[in-house]
């Protein structure tokens, strides 16, 4: 090096990166304290980790209840192996481990122990599309792409503490398996600003706006939400429609949305490919509407390590990025 | 209770000896109910099966606690088979079990039978899970056992698996579980007819020693002539001894020879896939019969 930086360069850190903005209301562990009330009322809820309790929130749930929390270890085919025999005995698991280890690791114990006898498995990912800086081991960011294919599987990518703590009984209560995209730690509490309460299997809109429709899940909602704010700077009033359960999609709500004269946008945390674009395109394209959809999503290639902010910028996930894709396209 | 789910709880003053002719006897019907099946294919998977049928009648007429007429008894003992492709066996055991009509095997692998190819919960009655895709069934073994244990249940969960599924990872991982959580619950049957679909286990990925990998992952191991239905009696036997058992999981590993019970399939080349004429399928019947005779059976 024979010059020095001008500007510091941000650090990578730890594992797994806040999302949050500064200033932003937190709520610490929303998934462990909710799964930890659920088993309060549901006695046959149990929770299970492959060595990764304290970095799925998990281990809430395993103090409040330790005789009814399992570890297994290391062993990711184990997790959910034996998460299906004990869902077969009439107990409900709770299992967590990194989505990448879930979706990539354990596929074929999630779909033949699980999803083909159709049983009330909960698998809980942690680090779901880019979460971390720590690059593509940990990054899952075709999870969703993964376990779209797979029948019964339903799959939850929620926004916020509110979608998690709601979500969680719903989970327990459905019938058949479900894969829930973890934000864990001090997670952002946006949605109770809103006029919202998440519902298994629907999407909800949560503002309008006459220029621009954004359809949008996970952690992209509060992005959107505040990419919402920054345009109406800028005149542009955006409708943000969210859109948690991603399979079975409640196709209905959105296409009601879209089908308009409205700029449309997909927001999601996951790679172009088979995620929430392409749920929403084949939804279009089967309803006959020929509507253009412009995709904010990760590419269709390996990510770089790095900062968070730094990555949710060059792959433009940041609001700055949003706002500017949303300028650029009207 | 079934008269045939002679656990030995219900029928404690039987005999070794008594056990063992059952067992025998059991394992005899079962495989002309085998050869019956793979006459309406043509083919299949008859020689693993012919080589596991102690294995299976050892659970069916020996240990296993099931109603017949319900099968998704709570208090069942749960029969866990990973090996999908020996379902021709274990629909054999099932019929001879009372769980599925004998008259029903004749529909083996046919289109909108309750009998497929490959085992599969969701089809058969007595049938726990979904095997074939192989090294899942001590995994879904353990959770069994853990949820059963944790709702206080006394069932047993046994599994059998061959010795082609100790390739797989997550066979392993499970061993280790099994240990771990100190599920003395739960019993392993592994069939060792050292062939796979590649040919010789030995020559398609070396597992042996079996016995010692088991045993240091914490395991009662036993290893037995797996054709012996006295030596299978005796080391459930053992099992069932606290004090040789010492609270772990158990694992009996089997030794078979495939197409037992038919000299002129055991003497075959080895195949995984094992074809056989049209024509041989009677005479397979005839050598049975008479092998079972000879042994004054």
């Amino acid at each position: 090096m024979t010059t020095t930086p001008t500007t510091k360069r941000l650090k990578t850190s730890a594992m797994i990166a806040s999302i949050a903005e500064e200033g932003q209301k937190t709520t610490p562990a929303p998934f462990g304290h909710a799964l930890a009330r659920a088993a309060e009322q549901n006695p046959a809820i149990v929770g299970l980790t492959a060595d990764l309790g304290k970095y799925t929130d998990m281990h809430v749930f395993a103090q409040a209840h330790p005789d009814r929390f399992f570890q297994m270890g290391m062993a990711e085919q184990l997790l959910l192996g034996a998460a299906a025999g004990m869902a077969q005995t009439g107990l409900v698991p709770f299992a967590s481990t990194y989505s990448v280890f879930a979706a990539r690791r354990a596929y074929d114990f999630l779909c033949l122990d699980i999803a083909e006898p159709n049983l009330n498995v909960n698998v809980v990912g942690g680090l779901p599309g880019l979460t971390t800086g720590y690059g593509p081991s940990h990054q899952a960011t075709e999870d969703m792409a993964i376990f779209r294919g797979m029948p019964n599987l339903t799959i939850v990518d929620p926004c916020d503490s509110v979608d998690i703590e709601q979500a969680v009984p719903q989970l327990a209560d459905s019938e058949g398996p479900t894969y829930l995209r973890l934000l864990r730690g001090k997670v952002p509490t946006v949605l109770d600003e809103y006029d919202y309460t998440f519902e298994l299997g629907k999407a909800k809109v949560l503002r309008g706006g006459a220029d621009v429709v954004m359809v949008s899940s996970g952690l992209m909602t509060m992005r959107a939400l505040a990419a919402a704010q920054e345009l109406a700077k800028h005149h542009v009033d955006v409708a943000v429609v969210h859109a948690p359960t991603i399979k079975p999609f409640d196709a209905e709500t959105v296409l009601r949305e879209i089908d308009g004269d409205r700029l449309v946008l997909t927001l999601e945390n996951h790679s172009v490919v088979g995620g929430l674009f392409e749920t929403v395109a084949s939804a279009v394209v089967r309803a006959g509407l020929g509507q253009r959809i412009v995709p904010v999503a990760l590419p269709d290639e390996f990510l770089d390590a790095g900062a968070l902010p730094t990555l949710h910028d060059r792959y433009g996930l940041s609001i700055k990025a949003v706002v500017a894709k949303v300028l650029a396209e009207l | 209770m079934n008269t045939l789910s002679t656990a030995t709880t219900t029928t404690p003053a039987a005999s070794p000896a008594e056990r063992t002719r059952l067992v025998q006897e059991f394992a005899y019907r079962m495989r002309h109910h085998i050869l019956d099946m793979g006459e309406v294919q043509g083919q299949g998977y008859v020689g693993q099966a012919l080589g596991a049928s102690e294995m299976f009648a050892v659970v069916y007429a020996d240990q296993l606690n099931f109603r017949a007429e319900d099968p998704d008894w709570t208090s069942r003992d749960r029969f866990l088979l990973s090996t999908g492709h020996y379902a021709i066996g274990h629909y054999a055991a099932l019929a001879e079990a009372g769980i599925v009509p004998v008259a029903e095997l004749e529909t083996y692998g046919s289109d909108d039978s309750r009998l497929p190819m490959s085992g599969m919960a969701t089809y058969t009655p007595g049938m726990e899970i979904s095997g074939g895709s192989l090294g899942h069934g001590l995994g879904v073994a353990v959770g069994t056992a853990l949820g059963l244990r944790h709702q206080g249940s006394g069932s047993r969960v046994i599994n059998f698996m061959s010795d082609g599924e100790l390739d797989e990872g997550s066979t392993w991982e499970a061993a280790m579980g099994a240990h771990h959580h100190g599920l003395d619950n739960l019993t392993v049957l592994v069939d060792i007819n050292a062939l796979q679909a590649d040919g010789k286990t030995d020559t398609v990925l070396r597992t042996e020693p079996v016995a010692d990998k088991w045993a240091a992952s914490g395991w009662f191991t036993q290893r037995v002539d797996g054709n012996d239905a006295a030596a299978l009696v005796t080391a459930f036997d053992h099992a069932a001894d606290p004090g040789q058992r010492q609270g772990r999981p158990v694992v009996i590993l089997c030794d078979t020879r495939i197409g037992r019970g038919v000299p002129m399939l055991e003497t075959r080349e080895k195949a995984h896939f094992m074809r056989i004429e049209e024509h041989e399928w009677q005479l397979c019947r005839e050598e049975l019969t008479a092998g079972s005779e000879g042994q004054n059976r």
